[in-house]
């Protein structure tokens, strides 16, 4: 038996997932995934386009249920979990859409308001008012309050999205390629924000992404998924200096371009 | 291709089409189960009852009126010809009221509400804000699928009305030109031969046609298919699928009708 690391005793887990299976018709997408998460932690996961990270935090968030396998996240089985525990948890449990999914036909104020009030009906008006300028404050994108998505740049959508998800306090945040399409000066106030929100909302987190400047500003820990696998698990240094074909490739195909 | 192939083919057809039914069918459950019950979003109500209902009254009226005068002027020579002019007001309103205010609000409500909806849930659904309310705990099927479909179960049969009134105004407009009849003569004489159960059997079936124009408006949109294709798909197939059922309860509903008329 392999010896227990000594920091797994200390932090508490709130993601763990062993041997997750899922698959889509005849298309199977992920093949026998495990991952611990620790509380107040940053794991990137790296993986190229089509490799199932999508749908691996899908199924976290349970938008999607799993074939086989255990997923435990804060204490609870998503694959068994009841409808009401669901939306308990869905409230702790923060998600960053790879096309940020603001609410088309409303405006940030109510896009930000709206899971508030939803969540929280005795809310007064002046208490709504108050969390909404914190976020907006949070994402440093305060003079957008009262525009429209379709008017908003690509990165202030991704921020208005972390925003959206930020009102209600989660304790875990799923970011889905939160740099994509962004060019790099805006890459790192992303990164930067990614930081800040594990900071001052001390939410532990996974970052999807196949951007290495991402993986390398925000990540505690990399993790690399190949074929709905990890094939690689470690800190940003660790994971590159293998000898490992796969991973260099996906290093070497980063930099070069 | 071996027979043993196209089998299978054809089996995997009839798989996907009852697997279609049943999900539908659940899905118009899972609405009975939800609307009733609290909380109810009163707000989104109004304002889809806002977006479908007025903002769909330009198309209506100009529909209404425009049938009203030409139903009256293509009937007017068969009358003319056996003398039976008079008839006029009243073979309109009865045609009016039992069968075109109903059938024709119900089919351009299919083009122009079901489509909509159709797009709109559908192109939610594909850049992921469905999700997105899920993920936030709320429960998009009640604040999406349970208001529309009770804004148009509500709508299309004010809207109905509203055709009717606007129908039977284009034919008094015209009928007022030729015969010089009088406002309150013409009205007199359109609403004599309705009966309780024509006005009832048309607020039914509208009523019917709206609920069934926001289902599979909502339907389709909510289950669009990844992909921008796939909002092009669920408003095309709202129209076509709400008007195909329309077609099927207009001829059920009218027998039905009839049988209890004959009774
Ligand atoms: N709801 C779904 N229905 C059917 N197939 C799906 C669904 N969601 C994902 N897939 C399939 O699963 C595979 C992985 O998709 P996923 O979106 O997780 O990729 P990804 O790693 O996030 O890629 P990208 O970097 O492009 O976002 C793809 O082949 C996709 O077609
Ligand atoms: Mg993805």
């Amino acid at each position: 038996m392999e010896k227990l690391n000594k920091s797994d005793i200390i932090k508490e887990q709130v993601i763990s997932i062993q041997g997750l299976y899922k698959s889509f018709g005849e298309n199977s997408v992920l093949n026998g995934i495990d991952l611990t998460i620790h509380k107040g932690e940053n794991v990137v996961i790296l993986g190229r386009s089509g490799s199932g990270k999508s749908v691996l935090i899908k199924i976290i968030a349970g938008l999607l249920k799993p074939d086989k396998g255990i997923v435990n996240v804060l204490g609870m089985d998503i694959g068994s979990i009841d409808e009401k525990q669901l939306l308990k948890l869905r409230l702790k449990i923060g998600f960053s859409f790879q096309n940020s999914a603001l609410y088309d036909s409303m405006s940030v104020r109510e896009n930000l308001e709206f899971p508030l009030i939803r969540n929280s009906r005795h809310l007064t008006k002046k208490e709504i008012d108050h969390a909404v300028e914190e976020v907006l404050e949070d994402v440093h994108l305060h003079q957008t309050i009262n525009q429209m998505p379709s008017e908003l740049s690509g990165g202030q959508r991704k921020r208005i999205g972390i925003a959206r998800t930020l009102i209600l306090r989660p304790e875990i945040m799923l970011y889905d390629e939160p740099t994509a399409g962004l060019d790099p000066i805006t890459c790192i106030t992303i990164n930067e924000l990614i930081n800040e929100v594990q900071e001052r909302y001390h939410t532990s987190s996974i970052i999807i992404t196949h951007d290495l400047t991402c993986a390398k500003a925000t990540g505690d820990r990399v993790a690399m998924l190949l074929d709905g696998r990890f094939v690689a698990q470690g800190n940003f240094d660790e994971i590159f200096n293998t000898e490992e074909e796969t991973v260099k490739q996906f290093y070497d195909y980063n930099f070069i371009n | 291709m071996s027979l043993k192939k196209r089998e299978h083919i054809t089996t995997k057809g009839l798989d996907d089409y009852f697997l279609g039914i049943y999900n539908a069918f659940k899905f118009v459950r899972l609405f009975f189960r939800e609307v009733f019950k609290p909380p109810f979003e009163f707000k989104e109500i109004i304002r889809q009852c806002y977006e479908i209902g007025y903002k769909s009254l330009p198309l209506i009226t100009l529909t209404g009126f425009v049938t009203g005068i030409v139903f009256t002027k293509q009937s007017r020579p068969s009358l003319v010809e056996f003398g039976a002019a008079s008839w006029l007001p009243g073979l309109i309103a009865i045609a009016v009221v039992r069968a075109l205010a109903p059938l024709v609000t119900a089919l351009i409500s299919a083009g122009k509400i079901g489509s909509n909806i159709g797009a709109e849930l559908g192109s939610m659904r594909v850049s992921e804000q469905i999700d997105a309310m899920e993920v936030s705990a709320i429960n998009p099927f009640k604040f999406l699928v349970v208001t529309r479909v009770t804004a148009t179960t509500l709508m299309i049969p004010v809207l109905m009305m509203y055709f009717a009134f606007v129908g039977l105004l284009g034919s008094f407009l015209n009928v007022n030109q030729n015969e010089h009849t009088s406002f309150i003569a013409f009205f007199q004489s359109a609403f004599s031969p309705i009966s309780f159960l024509d006005v009832f059997t048309g607020l039914f079936k509208s009523i019917m046609y709206g609920f069934t124009i926001g289902m599979v408006g909502c339907y389709k949109g909510y289950n669009a298919s990844r992909g921008t294709e796939g909002v092009g798909k669920a408003a095309n197939m709202s129209v076509v699928i709400s008007m195909f059922l329309i077609f099927i309860e207009e001829i059920v509903i009218v027998q039905i009708s009839n049988w209890i008329r004959i009774a």
